[in-house]
């Protein structure tokens, strides 16, 4: 009798939240790779093979826009770290005010990237904004931010870094609360200084802190959209368009293959720099 | 000696630090205040300077009255896709978080691996608004909410599962030995045990969904379907000529965060950080 008696943790527990799931997040990602095989307008789909994917290669800027987004995530992420770890290290440090500093640089990451992206690209105008008009002060003739289309895409990672670093920074905050203060001690005692004691403590004992950041943050910057929509729309020309805001164009213009096929290429690109990544981060944690 | 000129460095790079802070952090938030309570001639000119006529009550009367009131609708369709999709999270979280740490089964390791997948994978947008249209659910906002749920699920659920295992399991089994079914464990139970755990996560997925641009672009088109996000969206081509309203849409859009921020920073903070499973 005991062995028929249901387990009191039932699996339709898990059934809403897996019908929801399925449906509209592994079926369609699943149907996209087929898609993207075909020239489809929603209701009929023809087969046309490796189709979009050659086009896609074909076309210098759909590639210029692959090349973008690896810049993108590198540059955000890097930067993200670097600064998240840096800001994390003096806002632990028992300077005054650090607590609203806190406050102040995470606030960003809360606020719409839209409105961001809006106030930023007013800033940054070439003669009128206040970034330029700024730097004139001191003598120093600023950039065209966002319309010169050498610089537009390192500008809008720019904007990212600074809406983004305050998540990174409350993350590193974590990571080194988790510190034991005994490590610091002992390096004291050996005579080390604060800069050995950065690279030798700080640095390897906030890994943890390091693989989170890091996969985030290039994630987050390999599907970035709406920062880059709101501020170049992916221009000037296409100078700034990356995967995700092809993947709107192709879309709205009715290339829905089109569309799908530069989907597909993204979750490639993604698994392709993030598993090895995971992978990597793992073996070393053993090796420490 | 030492302790002291310690106490007085600290000072000094607080002060230089808040200095700093205040250029790069605070002054971006000022100027979309100045911007919105300016003239549309004076914003027109992008000037970070202080206005020379303050028109901020008639800039927020326009711009709620703008196309017909939309800015109000935005707020009601914001509030109604965010609060739907939030309990819902809530719920299935919860469940899939309890089972998956109580029962230990092959099948767990298969829905790790979706957890996983759905944390990582950017969703396919088109073959998904495929999927919604063939279930009459594409622009609405039910379907809205629906897709929300799937895509904040996986943070949910890896949110709840470890805070799961901190409550003890004798809990779970005295209540199975007094006759508790099931589903009265789980809601009577463990689900008001998690709430430190279930605030954290409607503060964080609040915001989120609440901030998010991409989704109802993409699965929420129609005017009638507009969220707080879109307005932006909307405004700006409309707004060309008048900077000082689009400035205004953004800062009413950013007091509900602010609010959150205010009131909630703690669980923000635990949201955030906890085993950083999102951003």
């Amino acid at each position: 009798m005991a062995t028929r008696r249901p387990s009191p943790y039932p699996y339709w527990f898990v059934l809403p939240a897996a019908v929801v799931f399925v449906t509209l997040f592994l079926v369609p990602t699943v149907a996209s790779f087929w898609f993207s095989l075909t020239r489809w307008d929603l209701f009929e789909a023809e087969f046309i093979g490796l189709d979009n994917y050659r086009q896609f290669f074909r076309e210098p800027f759909l590639v210029q826009g692959l090349v973008n987004t690896l810049i993108y995530a590198v540059v955000t992420s890097g930067a993200k770290s670097v600064l998240g770890l840096l800001l994390a290290v003096l806002l632990t440090s028992g300077i005054w005010f650090q607590g609203f500093l806190r406050s102040v640089v995470f606030f960003p990451v809360l606020v719409s990237t839209i409105g961001v992206g809006i106030a930023f690209a007013a800033l940054m105008h070439p003669t009128r904004g206040a970034i330029n008009l700024a730097l004139a002060t001191i003598g120093i003739e600023g950039p065209a931010w966002l319309s010169d289309p050498a610089l537009a895409l390192y500008s809008v990672a720019l904007i990212d870094i600074w809406k983004g670093v305050g998540l990174a920074t409350l993350i590193y905050i974590a990571g080194l609360a988790a510190i034991s203060p005994d490590y610091y001690e002992a390096a004291r005692i050996d005579g080390a200084t604060r800069w050995q004691q950065f690279w030798r403590v700080t640095v390897p004992l906030v890994r943890p802190a390091t693989v989170t950041v890091v996969t985030l943050s290039l994630i987050g910057g390999l599907r970035s959209f709406d920062i880059i929509w709101a501020t170049t729309r992916g221009g000037p020309g296409f100078a700034s368009d990356v995967l995700a805001s092809v993947i709107y164009k192709q879309y709205q213009a009715g290339f829905y293959g089109l569309s799908t096929a530069g989907n597909v290429i993204l979750f490639l690109l993604i698994a392709a720099i993030v598993l090895p990544m995971t992978w990597w981060f793992s073996k070393r944690e053993v090796d420490l | 000696m030492s302790l002291r000129r310690d106490a007085a460095r600290r000072r000094l790079i607080g002060i230089l630090s808040l200095l700093v802070a205040t250029v790069i952090f605070i002054l971006p938030f000022l100027y979309i205040v100045l911007m919105a309570v300016k003239t549309p001639q004076e914003a027109a000119l992008f000037l970070f300077s202080w206005p020379a006529q303050w028109r901020a009550w008639q800039n927020l009367v326009e711009v709620v009255q703008t196309r017909n009131y939309m800015l109000l609708l935005a707020y009601f369709n914001s509030t109604v896709i965010t609060v739907g999709a939030v309990t819902l999270l809530v719920i299935f979280g919860a469940m899939v978080g309890y089972v998956l740490q109580r029962r230990r089964s092959r099948w767990n390791r298969v829905i790790y691996v979706f957890l996983l997948i759905g944390l990582m994978v950017p969703p396919a947008v088109v073959p998904t608004i495929w999927v919604l249209q063939n279930l009459g659910l594409f622009k609405t906002i039910h379907g809205m909410i629906l897709i929300q749920v799937a895509y904040g699920l996986s943070f949910a659920v890896l949110l709840y599962r470890s805070f799961i295992a901190s409550i003890p399991r004798s809990l779970d089994e005295a209540a199975i030995i007094d006759g508790a079914r099931p589903w009265q464990v789980f809601f009577r139970v463990i689900l008001p045990l998690l709430k430190p755990v279930t605030v954290t996560l409607i503060v964080v997925q609040a915001v989120a969904i609440f901030n998010d641009f991409t989704n109802p672009l993409y699965y929420l088109p129609g005017r009638e379907n507009v969220t707080v996000q879109i307005t932006l969206f909307n405004f700006q081509s409309q707004f060309q000529s008048q900077y000082n309203l689009l400035f205004m849409n953004i800062l009413l859009i950013t007091i509900p965060p602010l609010l959150v921020f205010v009131f909630f920073n703690r669980q923000i903070v635990a949201g955030m950080t906890a085993g950083g499973v999102k951003g």
